[in-house]
């Protein structure tokens, strides 16, 4: 039975109030929604946050065994230089591997699950990782500033030990122009709402939901659990009310805890409702976007082999308030923000030497000593243990997924950041292996001698001079 | 068994400009200046002169590549010169260089000479960029500076001796207060004036936990020497200054990268030490080094090069500070010429500016009276390039 196998979601560490969004630039007019959204670090983007759920899906399988990576974003760094096999790096996922982008929408995270549920079924890939992610910029003032939050939701799709089985679709396909963005331009255009609300959002999801129910003969009060996005909170309820369905059967939206996430929001929600469903439970997920697809899943007995995801509830409970206004700016690089002329020291990354050395910087893999067993970061030749210096005995060990602790820290002012003091130490990772690292979601103060850390990938630069987009991993506390 | 370098080399003339921010001078103009009080001291002329190192770091910011700047501004008439950089202690590798040129016999005098101008950034602290580690630890390191990467060994001293940050704080503005008072008296250096514990304590924190008088300043500087063979020192003056010992040592990647280095001690530093020692036949360096110019790049590092170079034992520099064992009157005067935390660190320069100290102390020739150390027998320089976790350390013991 083809289905889904595991779960994993990202929700940022920050929160902003949407009070904080109105104090600072509610004379434009915009009444914001009650609640907050997840808003991503500055060092966060669409790709780290798609690499962060996906290592949390992935958790302890081999990552020898994925053969396929999708990623469905509609705010992808790259317009060319795939962003599916970044993160599939990243992942330190096999080169022989499927990978494709899946963009244009908010439907394209379903759209990208429904891809790799036929390449499964159709038998030509076995465990394909669907990661959904969207950190989307938004006008300041814009309605979709307070609408929109940046999270991610990955799913491994394939054919035993599955946890929820997939039993159907249906899709619809308009090409509905309630939001666009041109190719080069930095923010969305939207039409207006009630033109959203009414043609759009309400036709769309009844016709899809009504469609897959009619296909496979169910009735509405068949499912557990019902998931299609929140754009309009009341227009959400009506929607249920005109399908029959029970508010109870209604998945949380997440839109006052999270915010719309685009092409990951369907895919989140679904990730909440695995986290608490039962074996025999039926799932109806549904998409919003330029039409929608709707799935039908039915949860197996599997269910409860997978424990220790962050999920989306961990990570909804493990949060920051960001209350600046101008730091979001910041962060965005909405406000443009003087470094100083150390800061304005390019960065230029040599392509060929990124790509030598993509195991080291993007997978975060070093090596152990087959002779001593020494882990060490980055990848040696000569082992670093002054009582063995064995030459090209090594094999490759991966960092990423190994925690450690704070062999000592600093917070320096001096060093250029955008959210000073820049944190950085070094770490003693278990098992063995030293490095230093920069640390990112963590406040001076709480960082001691021997804290526990764990390794994110993290956007560690933008050259806009050269179009790059720089990643590295970094250390971080562990989230709760 | 290598015999090593003692007695066979005499510096008979030594040169230094002030160090500061020294926006109305060139790199050119450092270095002519260092070479001329140079030359003069020794009494020789500029045709008397072998072969020349010279040392320069940032040679980007200021001179450009190779050793022909040297050659150039100097208009030294086509004899050798070589060309040196090894981070902080670039200056001294250049005085090896002589020394090794005129000990082989391949060269009867020999100059060496560092320079470095840093003042035209535009910024303050050390020039930065990603590129300066190369180009892979520009895409994996954390974009650490100077300060950050001292700030953490302070860090991890505190936690090894269990001192509050407080405590390591009052410990470490006694090391800068000491510095600042020496400085205070010295007309060469770049930073002259007194400031109190507190003042240090309460300035504003650069790398959590160093403030700014925890730093050792930025500037320009340049200083020079002529070295010559032992037995013929004594034609050019009465008071030559001989090396006794000259070692470095450099990081195996191990306190990095493995896992059992304490972070609370250079162990470059231990090492070097340890090789100079025997080098100069020293047994006991708290009781025989008579005084030392160590690289006081910020104060966490003075302290711990105490016990690195076993001035005094491991985890005790904070009872030696709190004794007034390191100031200038007191039994093992440390930085008596305000330090790197005084004078700044022009890189290419700073390891030449302490050996000049040593050698005016030993000849007694310290400018001002109270500068003067009483009958000091061995002076000691180090300097330390790179950063705790991975670095070069060098040692330099002189005498009479």
């Amino acid at each position: 039975m083809v289905g889904i196998k595991s779960y994993g979601a990202y929700i940022p560490r920050y929160r902003m109030n949407h009070n904080t969004i109105f104090t600072a630039v509610g004379f434009l007019g915009t009444f914001p929604p009650p609640g907050e959204s997840a808003v991503a670090n500055h060092d966060e983007d669409t790709l780290s946050m798609a690499v962060a759920a996906g290592t949390d899906c992935l958790g302890a399988m081999k990552r020898e065994a994925v053969d396929g990576l999708y990623l469905a974003t509609t705010s992808q760094p790259y317009m060319v230089r795939q962003n599916s096999d970044l993160v599939a790096t990243a992942l330190d996922l096999q080169s022989d591997i499927r990978t494709a982008d899946f963009m244009g929408s908010a439907k394209s995270g379903t759209t990208a699950l429904l891809s790799a549920v036929d390449a499964v079924k159709g038998e030509m890939l076995s465990n394909i990782l669907v990661c959904a992610s969207d950190c989307r910029l938004s006008k300041p003032g814009s309605p979709q500033e307070s609408l929109y939050g940046d999270g991610a939701a990955a799913l491994l799709v394939g054919s035993d030990d599955v946890i929820a089985t997939i039993e159907g679709s249906y899709s619809v396909s308009y090409d509905f122009p309630d939001r666009w963005r041109a190719s080069g331009e930095k923010f969305e255009h939207a039409w207006e709402d009630r033109f959203i609300r009414d043609s759009g959002y309400r036709q769309f999801v009844m016709e899809v939901i009504s469609g897959l129910l009619k296909r496979y003969n169910l009735n509405i009060k068949d499912f557990a659990k019902i998931v299609y996005p929140g754009l309009y909170a009341r227009e959400h309820g009506a929607i249920a009310k005109r399908l029959g369905a029970d508010p109870g059967q209604l998945q949380d939206t997440l839109l006052s805890t999270v915010g719309d996430t685009g092409s990951a929001s369907p895919l989140m929600m679904l990730v909440a409702a695995l986290e608490d469903a039962k074996p025999g439970d039926k799932i109806l997920v549904t998409s919003f976007g330029n039409g929608g697809d709707a799935l039908f899943f039915q949860v197996t007995e599997k269910i409860g082999n997978i424990t220790g995801r962050r999920a989306v509830k961990k990570h909804l409970n493990s949060k920051k308030e960001l209350t600046s206004y101008e730091k979001y700016l910041a962060f965005r690089n909405l406000a443009p923000m003087d470094l100083g002329m150390r800061g304005e020291i390019s960065i230029r990354t040599p392509m060929s030497a990124l790509f030598r050395e993509r195991k080291v910087i993007l997978s975060l893999c070093g090596s152990k000593c087959k002779k001593c067993g020494t882990p060490q970061y980055p990848y040696q030749r000569v082992c670093v243990n002054p009582d063995c210096g064995a030459i090209d005995q090594m094999e490759d060990y991966r960092f990423s997924d190994k925690k450690g602790v704070v062999f000592t820290y600093t917070g320096d002012n001096l060093a250029a950041s955008i959210d000073p003091p820049s944190v950085y130490g070094l770490v003693d990772f278990d098992g063995g292996g030293r490095f230093w690292f920069d640390f990112t979601d963590c406040d001076l103060d709480s960082v001691k001698v021997g804290m526990p850390l764990e390794m994110t990938f993290r956007r560690r630069y933008v050259d806009e001079s050269s179009g790059v987009h720089g990643y590295s991993w970094k250390a971080t506390p562990i989230r709760a | 068994m290598a015999e090593g370098i003692k007695d066979k080399v005499a510096i008979i003339g030594m040169g230094c400009t002030k160090f500061g921010e020294l926006w109305d001078k060139s790199a050119e103009d450092l270095m002519v200046d260092a070479f001329k009080e140079c030359v003069e001291d020794a009494g020789i002329e500029k045709k008397d002169i072998n072969a020349a190192w010279f040392g320069v770091h940032f040679e980007e910011q200021s001179v450009g590549k190779g050793a022909t700047p040297l050659s150039l501004t100097l208009k030294l008439p086509f004899i050798p010169v070589t060309r040196t950089e090894n981070f902080c202690a670039t200056a001294t590798e250049a005085f090896r260089g002589a020394c090794y040129g005129v000990a082989s016999g391949a060269y009867d005098i020999a100059l060496a000479l560092g320079v470095e101008k840093l003042k035209d950034t535009g910024y303050g602290g050390l020039p930065g960029g990603p590129g300066l580690l190369g180009t892979k630890n520009a895409l994996v390191m954390p974009k650490l500076t100077a300060p950050g990467a001292f700030a953490m060994m302070a860090t991890r001293y505190f936690a090894v001796y269990g001192l509050k940050p407080e405590e390591g704080k009052r410990m470490l503005a006694k090391v800068s207060a000491k510095s600042h008072y020496n400085g205070a008296r010295n007309p060469k250096a770049h930073l002259r004036r007194e400031v109190t514990e507190d003042q240090i304590i309460n300035a504003p924190i650069i790398a959590w936990p160093l403030g700014l008088f925890d730093c050792c300043g930025v500037s320009d500087g340049a200083a020079a020497v002529i070295v010559t063979r032992a037995d013929m020192a004594k034609k050019f003056r009465p008071d030559p200054i001989h090396v006794k010992a000259l070692q470095i040592a450099l990081s195996s990647g191990e306190e990095l990268m493995y896992t059992k280095w304490d972070g609370a001690h250079v162990e470059t530093g231990y090492r070097a030490g340890m090789l100079a020692y025997k080098e100069a036949g020293v047994k006991n360096p708290r009781e025989e080094i008579s005084m030392a110019e160590v690289h006081d790049c910020f104060s966490i590092t003075e302290a711990v090069t105490m016990e690195d170079l076993q001035f005094s034992p491991r985890g005790k520099v904070k009872e030696d500070i709190e004794a007034g064992r390191f100031n200038h009157d007191g039994s093992q005067p440390i930085q008596p010429d305000g330090g790197l935390k005084c004078f700044g660190h022009p890189i290419g320069a700073s390891g030449l500016r302490m050996l000049y100290e040593m050698y005016k102390q030993l000849q007694g020739k310290a400018q001002l009276p109270e500068r003067q150390i009483k009958s000091p027998k061995l002076g000691l320089t180090h300097n330390m390039g790179g950063f705790p976790a991975m670095n070069i350390v060098s040692v330099a013991i002189v005498g009479l």
